[in-house]
């Protein structure tokens, strides 16, 4: 008998697999498919304030190995989440879930955060700080180690629950932002996030995505990502939520080698809707072969 | 729905650019007309949508066209060959809203999803008049088909090489009907939309990510919000859109 089991910021996960934000909505279409209560947890849609459309379409382009995808973080807003998604989600799922939270101000983070703080269901908060600043001329609050710790800073005052932020890997040193983000208390990293690319179209001559330019993901940018994961885990103390690409088992166990305490499954969820539970349940034959006991024994093997 | 590995039964040119695969396998996840599936394509990476043109419990038609690499490994497939497939995705047609006269309008890879839903109207006991549009006469395909379910059939060419020369709103001026369905490129839709004097639905496409509804890459805004042309659609009623 092997032990899929993990800790997360102070909680216990029966294993280290979460599905992706933005990749499994608010779980309802999956939980159709199969029991989700398999997975160790899953990472919601990423929420704001306010409701939102999000970008025009066409949002999606095909890449070798991956996809870009401008969707523009549409979500019904937090109010609806609270209202509406977290009592269907009860339905179905029963363990403490993710909350994906991101704003365009510091005060819509805290916001968020502040009112989603009273919900029950929600383990943990995943800070996406991609998002532009609007106040800060639009760069992003992940690209700045000291935009990012405001945020952490502008969250951990609202809430007590566990906060896991979520790096761009569109940085030139992704380290010292991972660093800044553990100094202000951040409890969890997590990473990465898409990488920021383009397709063109050769009969219209221009950029598929309406948007010109979205994040890559899939198999293709899992190289990028544990490399990432690699150099922040012998920086920081806290916990790495990994993910990029992954695609199967094996996988898994080569993301939580680098560094990776959990790992979150995205891209694939989209080509394989059932590929969580496949990765859950192949999960302890492909540790057995390769004599691994403890899953928590693996995490940083590699360093 | 469901995720089942199809085996081609055959793979057939209609004409320069459009070809019939017919594949066989449980079709049980497959419950409606208008409803579509999306293929893996061994070496690319996301799955391509394609309409249901026809189907029973163990067989399924696909019609379509060639257009970039995806379609273009497809038209290489050979019986006994097999693909992945997501079935029963998207809502499909209601027909229980079409009184007794539905008249459906189709243009180009359009007209493979009103294929199945011609035969359920008619199986109903309703009148079904078909108008097919194409740009010229060797890009027609199925008009026997659809004359052999017993729809009143008219072809439209742009260019005038067969039938009546236009568009399908060209046709439809004297036909007495009570309800419409639609699928074809979005100008023609358009087109249907002014052109039509009932309600009706009209089918639409966009570049899916997933195809059943988990990443908002499809959505779009209706005058009853947002919905996901995946899953919400690909069929959408009159009244609800935009335009
Ligand atoms: C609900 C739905 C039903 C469809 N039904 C049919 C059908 O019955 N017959 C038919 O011939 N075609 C149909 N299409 C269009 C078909 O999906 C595209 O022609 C096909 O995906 C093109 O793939 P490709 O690899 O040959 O083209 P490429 O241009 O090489 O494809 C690159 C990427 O763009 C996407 N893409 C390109 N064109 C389209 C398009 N028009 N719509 C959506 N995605 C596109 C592809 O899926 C792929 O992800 C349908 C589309 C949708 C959304
Ligand atoms: C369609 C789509 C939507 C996404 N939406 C979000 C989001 O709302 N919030 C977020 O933090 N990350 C979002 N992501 C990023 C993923 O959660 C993940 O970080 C990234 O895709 C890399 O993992 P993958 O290669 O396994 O997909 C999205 C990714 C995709 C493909
Ligand atoms: S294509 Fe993913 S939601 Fe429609």
């Amino acid at each position: 008998m092997v032990n899929t089991k993990v800790m997360l910021a102070g909680i216990e996960m029966d294993n280290p697999v979460i599905p992706a934000s933005g990749t499994f909505g608010y779980g309802q279409e999956f939980a159709e498919l199969y029991d989700i209560n398999c997975l160790g947890t899953f990472s919601f849609k990423g929420t704001t304030s306010e409701p939102r459309f999000g970008n025009p379409t066409p949002r999606i382009a095909e890449c070798s190995a991956g996809m870009i995808n401008a969707v523009g973080l549409q979500n019904p807003g937090v109010d609806a989440v609270v209202s509406h998604e977290l009592p269907e989600m009860k339905k179905f799922f029963h363990k403490p879930v993710m909350a994906n939270v991101c704003g365009f101000s510091l005060e819509e983070y805290a916001h968020v955060c502040e009112v989603l703080d009273s919900e029950e269901q929600i383990g943990w908060f995943e800070i996406n700080i991609s998002c532009p600043n609007v106040h800060g001329g639009g760069m992003s609050f992940g690209t700045s180690p000291c935009a990012a710790a405001d945020v952490v800073k502008a969250v951990k005052k609202v809430t007590t629950k566990p906060v896991i932020i979520k790096l761009s890997p569109n940085v030139t040193d992704i380290v010292s932002i991972a660093k800044a983000c553990e100094a202000e208390g951040a409890d969890g990293i997590s990473m990465i996030n898409t990488m920021l690319g383009m397709r063109i179209d050769l009969r219209t001559k221009k950029p598929i995505i309406a948007n010109k330019m979205g994040g890559f993901s899939g198999p293709a940018i899992k190289p990028v990502a544990l490399r990432m994961v690699y150099q922040v885990y012998e920086a920081v103390s806290v916990p790495i939520v990994g993910m990029g690409g992954l695609m199967n088992a094996e996988d898994v166990i080569e993301m939580m080698l680098a560094g990776a305490t959990a790992v979150e499954v995205g891209t694939a969820n989209l080509i394989d809707p059932f590929v969580c539970k496949k990765i859950v349940d192949e999960l302890p034959a492909v540790m057995e072969k390769y004599g691994i006991k403890n899953l928590t024994d693996i995490i940083g093997g590699a360093h | 729905m469901q995720q089942q590995i199809l085996q081609v039964k055959e793979n057939v040119k209609l004409t320069d650019s459009i070809y019939r695969m017919v594949l066989v396998g449980d079709m049980s996840a497959i419950k409606n007309s208008g409803e579509f599936v999306n293929l893996e394509i061994p070496g690319y990476f996301l799955r391509r949508p394609i309409s249901v043109c026809d189907f029973n419990a163990n067989e399924l038609t696909l019609i379509y066209k060639v257009v970039g690499k995806g379609t273009e490994v497809m038209s290489g497939a050979v019986a006994g060959d097999s693909y992945d497939v997501l079935l029963g995705l998207g809502n499909g047609y209601d027909t229980t809203v079409s009184g007794s006269h539905a008249l459906l309008l189709g243009g180009g890879v359009g007209v493979p999803p009103l294929y199945n839903l011609c035969r359920r109207l008619i199986s109903e006991g309703k009148k079904v008049t078909v108008v097919l549009g194409f740009n010229t006469a060797n890009e027609i395909f199925y008009e026997n088909e659809f004359n052999a379910l017993g729809a009143d059939v008219r072809v439209t060419t742009v260019d005038g090489s067969y039938g009546i020369k236009g568009f399908v709103t060209d046709a439809i001026a004297d036909i007495d009907y009570t309800y419409f369905y639609t699928c074809g490129p979005e100008p023609m839709l358009k087109a249907v939309y002014r052109a039509t004097k009932t309600s009706g639905q009209f089918s639409f496409e966009s570049r899916m990510g997933c195809g059943f509804g988990a990443c908002m890459g499809c959505s779009c805004k209706t005058n009853f919000g947002n919905k996901r042309i995946c899953k919400d659609g690909p069929v959408f009623v009159k009244e609800e859109i935009l335009w």
